[in-house]
């Protein structure tokens, strides 16, 4: 076991993978010799020379496209989009290739690629650096979403879905790259350090999608979160003095809808957690599922804390993002229903 | 090397012989084989043209017009290379003996087919035949073929790609995407404008044709351009193979523009008769590539008349046999595949939504 924060453990991952499989490559803007401008694949190239670890041209499509060819002759590529608000470009490849190439050949052919991209907000990106769009991929059948909010996990996480069969999209919690963050932009900045899930192996461990992980058990609420709002939902759940159980969903496709159903027939009480804008938001999505699902043993209406409904804004940053005051009255309004 | 994209590479000339540098010196059986695949294209469109019309199936394209360029350029480049074609590449597959039957299921998406259902008539896949996943999308499969032929170089293989894409496709971001990564990668991918002049009902000036010509866009990136009489067979085959070896030994991509002409509509849902004169295919100069190759090999003196009548015969009645064999099976909604087929290969292994959804249909 090492200390890693989340970009050491990510380079960790990639690290291990380019080392114990010829067949996998990453590449991505300013991705080789630099080594991202996130640092996530620094001194890979070098290590493992210009054919695994390279840069390409600014071309979103392109790199995709690329990617899916190699993924369908054999190889495991591993791309970096630089902002999952560039991702865009690239939306046509991943829907209308990457997710269908299996179904519409027949089986013939399939793309096992990962797409990883730093997302998300509360590090004054403006519009352009902070956007959460999972839930547009997750509407794409043939694509799995998952979004680590660890080191630990992040790394295990990684080598999952490079080793699946389908294509990820691999959206990575920027804000908490160095640090855990629970949305109070006042405090004093953390680390990784002793934090429990900064342990991790060196070696090739795996954690497997599709399995939300229960954070804290409770009795009272269970709490939906993935990525940085994980750690906003366990200081949110303080602040209420609400006895509420913390699931970090961890992929949301494929969803691990045992486990939510399990802890909101126990609690009876769900406040679902995103960056994201709300409407169309995952959390629309979770809340359908959890009324279909657990509604006779509902004691309040579902809750849905998110950005609002806006483009992410500059200055009103902190306006935005679904700190840990809106999760704790929010809990407090489930419990008063 | 720079007119090359200006100029337009011919070897049969009007007369019906094989002149000029580019000659590729085919023998005689290559010859009959390539006319073959090209006859045999014509006659299956023909016959699944009038199955469409009695409602056998939902849509048809046919390749009519364009039959020299996948019969070529199949039978130029090894059975390992990969296509990524475009829905008017039928000949790749006739002149690689793909089984008619199997053809003949996937258009009426029967019990039989090998897609299981799930695609649009001719959209085919054939991995086996070297022809890549095609889909409704055009253009979006031009960026995969140059990442397939970076795969075969990182693999050290000497496995090539070879991807079509439309005149009126040119204007899409993929087209230049791919040319920039197949530049900059030096990739062994062969990239290929079919420029039939028609993008359903607007001709090829909507894509900047008028300006300059699509091979000259090559120039730009780096790449030689070959402009191509695409009703030549012989012409096809010399540039294929010219820019096969340049990518098997490393000297990277080339894009090669096929001039040819679209002679009938677009797919059975447009009347080309609403947006171009009708009898347009007529007075295409370069002509009718079947009847091209044709009075080549009648010059040559190994093909005559009634060959010719015998081969079309032999071949309608292949098809028909095809045709019939699939009518068994069943032609479109009166026999598909198991329901459950479309619920399969979504992913690897379905999850619990594809499972629940399954049982909810009650299967």
């Amino acid at each position: 076991m090492t200390q890693m924060n989340m970009i050491q453990a990510l380079n960790s991952a990639l690290d291990v993978l380019l080392t114990d499989d010829p067949d996998t490559l990453t590449f991505g803007q300013d991705v080789g010799y630099f080594g991202g401008v996130f640092r996530v694949t620094e001194g890979l190239q070098k290590k493992h020379g210009v054919t695994r670890c390279f840069d390409t041209p600014i071309s979103e499509g392109g790199i995709v496209a690329a990617a899916i060819g190699m993924a369908a002759y054999g190889l495991r590529p591993i791309v970096e989009i630089q902002f999952a608000d560039y991702i865009l470009p690239a939306y046509d490849q991943l829907v209308s290739e990457a997710a269908r190439l299996r179904y519409r050949s027949g089986g013939q052919f399939w793309a096992p690629m990962t797409v990883r991209a730093p997302y998300g907000g509360g590090i004054f990106g403006g519009q352009t650096h902070s956007q959460s769009p999972e839930a547009i991929f997750a509407h794409i059948t043939g694509l799995k979403t998952v979004i680590p909010s660890n080191p630990y996990d992040a790394k295990g996480l990684l080598i999952a879905a490079v080793e699946d069969d389908d294509p990820v999209i691999f959206l990575e919690p920027k804000r908490i790259y160095n640090g855990p963050f629970d949305g109070r932009q006042n405090q004093s900045l953390r680390t990784w350090a002793n934090e429990a899930t900064a342990e991790v192996p060196e070696g090739r461990f795996t954690v497997p999608l599709g399995k939300a992980a229960v954070v804290r058990e409770g009795r009272e609420a269970t709490v939906l979160a993935y990525g940085t709002m994980v750690h906003v939902a366990a200081a949110g759940i303080n602040d209420s003095g609400v006895n509420a159980e913390l699931i970090d969903l961890r992929s949301i496709v494929p969803l691990d809808i045992d486990t939510i159903i399990a802890s909101v027939r126990k609690t009876g009480r769900c406040v679902i957690l995103h960056e994201a804008s709300r409407f169309g938001g995952f959390g629309g999505e979770l809340s359908a599922l959890v009324q279909e699902r657990c509604f006779h043993h509902l004691r309040a209406p579902i809750e849905r804390v998110a950005g609002w409904d806006t483009p992410y804004p500059h200055a009103f940053e902190w306006d935005y993002f679904p700190g840990p005051t809106r999760l704790a009255d929010a809990l407090r309004r489930a419990m008063e229903a | 090397m720079r007119d090359l994209p200006y100029g337009l590479i011919r070897v049969l000339d009007d007369g019906g012989d094989a002149v000029g540098p580019w000659n590729p010196n085919l023998s005689a059986e290559v010859l009959v084989a390539g006319l073959r695949a090209m006859l045999l294209t014509r006659a299956f469109d023909d016959r699944m043209f009038r199955l469409h019309r009695q409602g056998k199936t939902s849509f048809y394209m046919k390749s009519t017009g364009e039959e020299a360029i996948g019969a070529a350029q199949s039978m130029a480049l090894d059975a390992n290379d990969m296509s990524f074609p475009t829905y008017r590449m039928l000949s790749w597959l006739m002149a690689r003996e793909y089984p008619l039957e199997d053809l003949v299921n996937q258009i009426f998406s029967n019990a039989n087919d090998p897609l299981k259902g799930r695609q649009l008539p001719i959209l085919y896949s054939a991995r086996d035949y070297g022809f890549y996943s095609l889909s409704g999308n055009v253009g979006s499969r031009f960026g995969a073929a140059v990442g397939w032929a970076m795969a075969s170089a990182f693999k050290h293989d000497t496995k090539i790609a070879i991807a079509h894409i439309g005149d009126g496709t040119t204007a899409e971001g993929d087209f230049h995407e791919a040319l920039t990564f197949a530049s900059v990668y030096r990739a062994p991918v062969i990239l290929c404008v079919v420029n039939n002049q028609w993008a359903i009902s607007t001709y090829s000036g909507f894509a900047g044709g008028e300006s300059t010509t699509f091979a000259a866009k090559a120039l730009a990136y780096g790449l030689p351009g070959l402009r191509i009489d695409g009703n030549d067979f012989l012409a096809v085959w010399a540039a294929t193979e010219w820019a096969a070896e340049r990518a098997r030994t490393n000297n990277g991509a080339t894009l090669i523009e096929l001039f040819t002409y679209r002679a009938a509509a677009h797919s059975t849902s447009d009347d080309p008769g609403k947006y171009r004169p009708v009898d347009e295919a007529a007075h295409w100069p370069l002509g009718d590539p079947v009847e091209r190759l044709r009075g080549h090999i009648t010059r040559l003196g190994i093909w005559d008349d009634t060959k010719h009548e015998a081969l079309i015969a032999g071949l309608d009645s292949t098809v028909r046999l095809a045709v019939k064999a699939g009518e068994a099976i069943g032609t479109l909604g009166k026999s598909k595949p198991s329901v459950k087929e479309m619920f399969e290969d979504v992913f690897a292994t379905p999850d619990w939504r594809l499972i629940e959804q399954r049982r909810e249909l009650g299967i």
